[in-house]
């Protein structure tokens, strides 16, 4: 049986962890409004980019050499996996449910007898990921200083993207990230960035017949490049709301826990003291009745 | 005249969506006005200045920092790198610009990526005499 004194500072340290999850729920959430907005203002850029790069795919002829970003080397050896992850922690299960799913996708990879590489963006994923995969993770991007994602951190990595590509490093790209689907729901998702993958919908449609200036070929090597910062950016942001949603709804159900511990001990708490003087009184009046 | 649809976005955000009259274009291969019912064209943009004009009397004018623009049926969409109202924009961001670019020709290990970087740097003297800023 715990003394009173022990319970009370139980009591109290439930008490001060409850202030902090509150606070950085209270925090989460006004992060998560700010990465909304911003996610959400990305994604008119990102459609039309969609858009754009699927007219010009379709209109490549077939046959005619199109560039390697957008249909690939042909070979299927090396994969290049990018793992989106939080530079934080206490966000429940978000880190590792992007984890799980990059490794899963390694596994298998490695399964099949393929070489697998691995960048990763944020300081968890390689937490994470090290433990088994210490030879495959051939970089780290740490965006721990950033303050407000913009095109120049996607851009960086996209760069860098084309830049391995170019020297023959892999052949094909994967990208994880989380997807920002509600507050309460966020879905790691993968996302083959090199070669292109062209949505047979919007590549079906009916195009107009376009003018270019200059050539498909030398539009499709200036856009090609940054199409994947596109890709890499819009991933950042969705992955920074999934992230913020992430941590308020767990910082919402560690409240909560919190609320019901203190409640369950102070209960503890007030029958000790309650049978303490019940005790006390028994003593006196037993006392009081032998003489 | 008659309107047609335009939008201006850069990664960030949607900077401009409305019916406007005509727009100049600055074009990789040279300047052009888009009006209603343009031949569907693509291009890829310099860095120039793009001006808007949603009537006579009313022009918008932004410093874009290469992009691509696409004129189809529907209207004209221009994906800016960067778009900034010419307002706000002042020689101190033209010089990092150049900046940039000048360092990318010493970074450059192909001749190609080197040209276009010279290209770009030209572009933007050019650009920074021509508004006198």
């Amino acid at each position: 049986m715990p003394s009173l004194k022990d319970l009370r500072n139980r009591i109290a340290s439930v008490k001060a962890t409850q202030k902090i999850t509150k606070a950085m729920q209270m925090v989460a959430a006004a992060k998560l409004r700010r990465a909304q907005n911003a996610a959400e203002a990305a994604r008119p850029y990102a459609e039309r980019m969609g858009r754009v790069m699927s007219a010009l795919a379709a209109s490549i002829a077939p046959g005619s050499p199109a560039p390697g970003l957008l249909a690939g080397n042909g070979r299927d050896k090396v994969h290049l996996l990018i793992v989106c992850t939080a530079e934080r922690g206490l966000c429940g299960g978000f880190n590792s449910s992007i984890a799980r799913l990059a490794r899963e996708a390694a596994n298998s990879l490695i399964g099949q007898g393929k070489t697998v590489k691995i960048i990763c963006v944020g300081k968890k994923g390689n937490d994470i990921l090290r433990r088994q995969f210490e030879r495959e993770i051939i970089e780290v991007v740490d965006l721990r200083s950033v303050k407000q994602l913009g095109f120049v951190n996607a851009e960086a990595i996209g760069r860098k993207i084309v830049s391995l590509y170019e020297a023959g490093e892999f052949d094909v790209c994967t990208l994880f990230y989380a997807r920002f689907k509600s507050v309460i729901s966020q879905i790691p998702t993968a996302l083959q960035l090199v070669p292109l993958t062209v949505s047979s919908e919007e590549a079906a449609a009916p195009q107009a017949v376009y003018d270019y200036e200059p050539d498909e070929e030398q539009i499709l090597t200036t856009l090609l490049p940054r199409n994947v910062s596109i890709q890499v950016l819009r991933a950042l942001l969705e992955n920074a709301a999934s992230e913020q949603g992430a941590r308020m709804s767990a910082m919402d159900s560690a409240s909560r826990n919190a609320g019901e511990m203190i409640k369950k001990q102070t209960m503890q708490y007030n029958r000790s003291r309650q049978a303490m003087i019940t005790k006390e009184l028994i003593e006196i009046i037993s006392g009081a009745e032998a003489l | 005249m008659p309107d047609f649809h335009f939008e201006l976005v850069s990664p960030e955000r949607l900077v401009f969506a409305g019916d406007v009259e005509f727009v100049v274009v600055p074009g990789t291969e040279g300047q052009f006005t888009v009006l209603k019912d343009h031949a569907p064209l693509m291009t890829t943009l310099k860095p120039g200045v793009i001006d808007i004009a949603e009537s006579k009397a009313l022009v918008h004018r932004y410093f874009v920092r290469g992009g691509f623009a696409d004129v189809s049926p529907a209207g004209l969409t221009i994906l800016a790198e960067q778009a900034i109202p010419l307002e706000s924009l002042d020689a101190a961001r033209i010089d990092a610009d150049i900046k940039d670019a000048e360092e990318d020709i010493a970074d450059a290990s192909v001749d190609e990526t080197r040209r276009l970087a010279a290209e770009k740097r030209d572009q933007l003297l050019e650009l920074k005499a021509a508004l006198k800023i």
